[in-house]
């Protein structure tokens, strides 16, 4: 339905979009206990304690490293962060919650009023973020069927609770309904992951749900004021599904009220298969969750010197680093953009003007999004490539010491290998021979052996003389400077005249 | 009695009642005070074991008139008493760490309210929805317990989830008070009072929220001390009300209350609302000698708040705290009239900011991982109803109502907040007593006696004003304590003294001078008087009881049953 829907949906509606992003922090323990959260892959309920499972008298203590990492994002998006704030309890019935409440922050959150500057393909955009706070996990539910029993007891559908999730670290980061478009929420939960992924706060990857993307879309006639109902979407798994469900979204809602259907406030599953949103449940009001103040625990005090030292300790921003890129490393913006969007890149990248051979940023720069990007795509891991190694070959290139074509294929053997650069050159004798004494022998002998090619140049014919080049590299396998060797023949035959 | 000096008194142990503890050698384990204990296993007069022993058959034969434990663990029990014995004989021992460096408590039997979590061990809290329910941990108080060598008896009742001011709420049938059987031991804490009572244990632990400690310890004639919120860590303990909950002990006099306090008090990592203030080692050295305690009252400021003296207090009860006060003053204290205005809040408040906690508290229990669940029905909302509709019973299904309207969106600020500023207010009444320089305030425990069962059970109101005088001072997280001060129509009154935070070694000293000063009164030689009654197996159980009540007076619905 939306495919007919008329592409003109843009040109008479706007989008309005916010964004919620909950982030599974990286820590070594959950939120409020001791457990590990090295759950990936752990048998069910092998991660628990009796906190994590709210058994009765149980009482939850803070995971300071946590905390740090929502008030290092703050700092990263420009939030303010709260000298004082404490946690409320949400509360709600469903199994996977064991206390029946969760622990999050409602009204004091950690950071509040940042922001968010990313890249789009219409130029640079800024998303207002309402606030950055932390929460706990809950656990998940899973539906199985069993097998009928060789007792006679009959299959059935039954469903099991895993409660390794339960409290770990999450931070919520809500947007403002600033987004306009799929591309730039899409965009502003890439440079977010980034961010994320830079200070270490959090893994964020979106396949194994430690960043899942909620996004709040409403549509209004182009130049209205007021918003249009609002349709939560989830269930996107992927950057690309993020900008595919919220286009489908404003398609569909186009479509709907061109056909003069009201929207109904609802939360809607995104379809990867079929590549369409479906109704999850709809919203009859806003859930009553009761909050109050969590008088387990007192509030949460950050003093100066604690923000400062996290202040500190916080890398370079990704922002920060594409534009010293470009800037002060002449990197075009889409090099820039391409190194710092991948953190073994920019690792490989700076580790490599780190190693000071001299070899010039640019070129540096060139054989990272080139050859190296090209040669990992698609495959696990970046390789056995070592940044110092990486300079070395780029300083050879740029002294004329090997040409273009074997340092390629010296840097793919390195990346397989992890063979030292000056091994695999002299290995294949890929060394350039850039000597004069060592070239003029060569080129003495190709011209003793080549009179007709000589007496072709002398009649006049140029052409002869990349003839005349190319038996030098044979002779040398390859290995002489062929810049050199040119001027070195044109010298000779000129001279002999 | 001031010629008690322990220190040099020759000790028999044989079986059997001397006819009180009054004149002559003690010959029974169970008379003993945890201070005369401690002595008599350090010399090694006296084993853990035979401590153990004794009150174990005390509280075998006695519980059923009396239905004060919920379970009482012997094997466990003498396994731990065993321990205790050797660590002694092994700090003994030339050479061993010596008899000093155990704590006092180590080899002395107590008792656990059912709502403190002992691995491997039941914790009901009174409630029907923790049935089956195996604790797989100690809660810290447990831990602490364990450490300083104590042993463990058992659980004791309690109205469920703390609940109550008659333990008439417990799931598990209602305690009766060793004073008068046909009348209830006060709530919630009201199994831990009744055995320290009957002398089942020399003390017990109980918990406070607005009052559970100290109106049982009032009703029952026993000292029972609430701590300052923080003092001692909630980890492991059944939650009712997180921000009023204070874990305490319940004992027969005020050295034997400072000690168990010392055992279990202190920072813990585990709750982060315990504070880290340093516990006083002089909770171990409260004076032995009446002279040198009664001396503590020179010069102290008491105030005596006007508002705790009015509405539906029985006559004798205003007279014994008031004989009480006077006496004080004739030992030397300053007694000076306050005010704190906004005591009359106090009910109001706490009803809407207890419940609301408890609300969320108690969500947890849904029978979905632990404790008593009905599944019938197949599907989890269903199974969520049947289970806490069954699993609760009707006071606790009031209180989580009344929490969650009060918690509820358009309802949260005029009731939750609200209550919160109030409370600040309650909290800066009591600030403006100490800021004036006041050592403690003087109050009664309780505006009654032990009432009859089945009194105020159907009348949540007239149970709710049982704890007017006590809830205050949760409210404002203030350590306060109940001493005997007499009776009243043979029944015991308490005496409340509260003091500023962390002044719970105050409280203490002033509470051990009272009892000098009122050595020589006559009600101090006096046992619970139904006690021997309980060890009749012939003697109804407050269960029987209940149920003869019921059937020969039926629910009339208008409230008070005789
Ligand atoms: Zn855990």
């Amino acid at each position: 339905m939306a495919a007919e829907a008329g592409t003109g949906a843009l040109e008479r509606y706007e989008a309005v979009i916010g964004i919620e992003i909950h982030c599974q922090l990286r820590t070594a323990s959950k939120m409020f206990c001791g457990c590990s959260t090295e759950i990936d892959g752990a048998a069910p309920n092998s991660h628990c304690c009796p906190v994590c499972l709210g058994l009765p008298g149980v009482l939850p203590t803070i995971n300071k490293s946590a905390v740090e990492c929502v008030i290092a994002t703050g700092f990263a998006i420009e939030a303010a962060i709260a000298p004082t704030t404490r946690w409320d309890r949400k509360n709600y019935f469903y199994p996977d919650l064991p206390k029946g409440y969760q622990i999050s922050q409602y009204q004091l959150p950690l950071a509040s009023n940042g922001r968010l500057t990313f890249e789009t393909s219409e130029g640079p955009f800024t998303v207002r973020i309402n606030r950055a706070h932390l929460e706990e996990d809950t656990g998940r539910l899973i539906h199985a069927e069993l097998d009928a029993s060789p007792g006679g007891r009959p299959a059935r559908r039954v469903s099991l609770i895993d409660f390794n999730r339960s409290g770990m670290p999450l931070m919520e980061i809500v947007t403002e309904p600033d987004i306009r478009t799929a591309e730039q929420a899409r965009r502003y939960a890439e440079e977010l992951r980034l961010l994320m992924r830079t200070i270490g706060a959090s893994d964020a990857e979106m396949e194994n749900g430690q960043m899942r993307v909620e996004a709040n879309v409403s549509i209004r006639p182009r130049g209205r004021e007021e918003f249009g109902t609002r349709i939560e979407v989830k269930n996107m798994n992927s950057m690309r599904s993020v900008e595919r469900a919220i286009d489908f979204e404003i398609q569909r809602q186009a479509v709907a009220i061109d056909a003069g259907r009201t929207i109904r406030m609802e939360t809607r599953g995104w379809d990867e298969a079929r590549q369409e949103t479906y109704l999850m449940r709809p919203k009859e009001a806003e859930n009553e969750y009761r909050y109050f103040p969590e008088p387990d625990l007192p509030p949460l005090v950050a003093p100066p010197e604690w923000l400062a030292e996290i202040k500190a300790r916080l890398p370079e921003l990704p922002a920060a680093r594409r534009n010293r890129y470009g800037t002060d490393l002449g990197l075009s913006a889409y090099d820039a953009a391409v190194i710092v969007n991948d953190a073994a890149a920019t690792a490989l990248f700076e580790g490599a003007l780190a190693a000071d051979t001299g070899a010039p940023a640019k070129l540096i720069a060139n054989w990272v999004t080139g050859e190296y990007m090209r040669l990992v795509k698609g495959k696990a891991g970046a390789g056995k490539v070592n940044a110092g190694e990486l300079a070395a070959l780029a300083k050879l290139v740029a002294d004329g010491a090997i040409s273009g074509t074997n340092a390629k294929e010296v840097f793919a053997e390195h990346l397989d290998t992890g063979e030292p650069v000056a091994r695999i050159i002299e290995k294949h004798g890929y060394r350039q021979i850039s000597d004069a004494g060592a070239l003029g022998a060569a080129v003495e002998q190709v011209l003793a052996a080549n009179p007709a090619a000589v007496a072709d140049y002398r009649a006049g014919r140029d052409a002869a003389v990349g003839f005349l080049v190319g038996q030098v590299m044979k002779a040398t396998r390859g290995q002489a400077n062929a810049t050199m060797v040119q001027a070195a023949l044109r010298e000779r035959l000129d001279r002999a005249e | 009695m001031g010629e008690r000096d322990e220190e040099d008194r020759p000790f028999e142990t044989t079986q059997g009642r001397d006819g009180g503890a009054g004149g002559g050698a003690l010959t029974d384990l169970t008379r003993l005070h945890v201070h005369e204990m401690a002595r008599l296993l350090r010399t090694g007069e006296v084993s853990s074991r035979a401590l153990a022993e004794a009150h174990l058959a005390a509280a075998g034969r006695q519980n059923h008139a009396l239905n004060a434990w919920l379970v009482i663990d012997r094997k466990s029990a003498l396994a731990q008493a065993d321990a205790a014995d050797r660590r002694l004989a092994e700090s003994r021992r030339p050479g061993g760490s010596g008899v000093a460096a155990l704590h006092p408590l180590c080899g002395v039997p107590v008792g656990l309210k059912d709502l403190v979590s002992v691995k491997g061990g039941q914790a009901t809290a009174g409630s029907k929805i923790l049935k089956g329910y195996v604790a797989p941990f100690d809660s810290t108080v447990t831990a602490r317990l364990r450490q300083a060598g104590a042993v463990i008896l058992g659980k004791t009742n309690m109205d469920e989830f703390a609940m109550g001011s008659s333990t008439e709420h417990s799931a598990y049938g209602p305690t009766a008070n060793p004073w008068d059987l046909t009348r209830v031991p006060g709530g919630s804490s009201g199994g831990s009072a009744a055995a320290v009572a009957a002398f089942h244990v020399p003390v017990s632990i109980g918990t406070d929220t607005g009052g559970s400690i100290r109106q049982p310890a009032s009703l029952c004639g026993i000292v029972g001390l609430k701590p300052t919120y923080g003092r001692v860590s909630r980890y492991g303990i059944v939650a009712f009300a997180s921000s009023l909950d204070q874990i305490g002990p319940l004992a027969r006099d005020a050295r034997d209350a400072a000690i168990l306090l010392h055992a279990v008090s202190g920072r813990d990592d585990r709750d982060a609302t315990s504070a880290p203030v340093p516990v006083p080692d002089e909770l171990l050295d409260l004076p032995a000698s009446d002279d040198e305690a009664a001396s503590y009252l020179k010069g102290r400021r008491l105030a005596l708040p006007r508002e705790y003296f009015v509405d539906g207090m029985e006559p004798g009860v205003a007279a014994r705290v008031r004989e009480a006060v006077a006496a004080m003053e004739a030992a030397g204290a300053i007694i000076e009239e306050v005010s704190l205005p906004h005591t009359d809040y106090g009910l109001a408040t706490y009803y809407i900011i207890a419940p609301a906690e408890a609300s969320s508290n108690l969500a947890r229990y849904d029978g979905v991982v632990y404790g008593f669940a009905d599944r019938s029905s197949g599907d989890y909302i269903a199974d969520y109803l049947c289970t806490r509709g069954t699993g609760f019973g009707p006071e606790v299904k009031r209180r989580i109502m009344l929490g969650t309207y009060a918690l509820s969106a358009g309802y949260y600020d005029a009731y939750y907040l609200k209550a919160q500023k109030v409370r600040t207010l309650i909290k800066a009444d009591f600030d403006a007593v100490w800021a004036a320089g006041f050592d403690a305030i003087c109050a009664p425990t309780s505006p009654t006696v032990a009432f009859p069962m089945g009194a105020r059970v159907e009348d949540p109101v007239a149970m709710y004003l049982s704890d007017a005088c006590t809830l205050p001072v949760n409210m404002a997280g203030l350590p306060g304590i109940s001493i005997p001060a007499g009776l009243s129509d043979g029944l015991p009154v308490g005496l409340q003294l509260v003091g500023a935070p962390w002044r719970e070694l105050g409280m203490l000293r002033l509470a051990r001078a009272y009892e000098a000063i009122t050595a020589r009164a006559t009600w101090r030689d006096l046992e619970p008087a139904e006690l021997h009654l309980t060890d009749d197996p012939t003697t109804p159980s407050p269960l029987e009881r209940q149920a003869r009540r019921t059937q020969g007076a039926p629910a009339t619905g208008s409230g008070d049953q005789p």
